[in-house]
């Protein structure tokens, strides 16, 4: 003698499945619910493989009764009730922006600040007088040194140099 | 549903209508890049070296540099 039950292998499909009554469990595993298809709304997929609203209220239900007939008959509210057991954003809805990257900006540029901070607390607190080499005489001689030599003199810094009145060039 | 419905959206070619953006879009960025690289920059320093070398006469660099005392083969004792 077996035990046959009817068992919901998609949701809205029922299989029967008989299994000999000498089995000592129940009969059959529970599907778990991450093992069944799933709804999701994503823009490539325009039908997913179940609808929205998996257990229907009496009302629902009456109306999914009422479908099975002529839809002319049905009343534009009604429709969109239809439509929203089924799906739960509208591709408008599924597509319309957020403000996310406000705070995205808002994060990096505050981000951005703290590290300027913590370089100007390095610079002030921190860090050593820089070389002598920086000192405006050493950088003048320097400079004067590389149009002696005449460095870079098509486009660079010897091209800059007006060397008939010793100066910059206008 | 109200009244009104909404015009019916663009159902097919639409990877046809992207492709032909897209790469007309390429063409022109790639194409214009390259132009302006050749008249902003690569014009200007070719024009530069040209002006630069047309009437330049090392000889006198040379004396300019050996007198600033930078030639450290040649003695400027100025």
């Amino acid at each position: 003698m077996s035990l046959c039950v009817c068992v919901p292998v998609c949701v809205p499909v029922c299989v029967p499945v008989c299994v000999p009554a000498s089995l000592p469990s129940s009969g059959v595993v529970k599907a778990e619910d991450y093992t069944l298809p799933v709804y999701v709304d994503r823009r490539d997929v325009p039908l997913p493989e179940v609808a929205f609203v998996r257990d229907l209220s009496a009302q629902q239900r009456a109306l999914k009764e009422k479908e099975k007939a002529s839809w002319s008959a049905l009343s534009a509210d009604e429709k969109v009730e239809l439509y929203r057991i089924k799906f739960k954003e509208t591709y408008a809805e599924m597509k319309k922006g957020t403000n996310e990257w406000k705070t995205i900006l808002g994060g990096v540029l505050f981000f951005l600040g703290v590290t300027g901070i913590i370089l100007i607390w390095q610079k002030h607190f921190m860090y050593g007088p820089v070389p002598h080499t920086f000192s405006d005489e050493w950088l003048s001689a320097q400079t004067k040194r590389m149009l002696d030599m005449r460095v870079n003199p098509v486009q660079g810094v010897t091209a800059q140099w007006d060397f008939d009145n010793n100066e910059w060039k206008k | 549903m109200s009244a009104a419905l909404l015009p019916k959206p663009q159902m097919r070619g639409l990877l046809a209508r992207r492709m032909k953006f897209h790469l007309l879009g390429a063409f022109l960025v790639s194409m214009g890049s390259a132009v302006l690289y050749k008249f902003g920059v690569a014009e200007p320093r070719k024009q530069a070296y040209a002006d630069f070398y047309r009437n330049y006469d090392p000889m006198k660099d040379f004396e300019a540099m050996k007198a600033a005392g930078v030639l450290e083969s040649t003695q400027c004792k100025c």
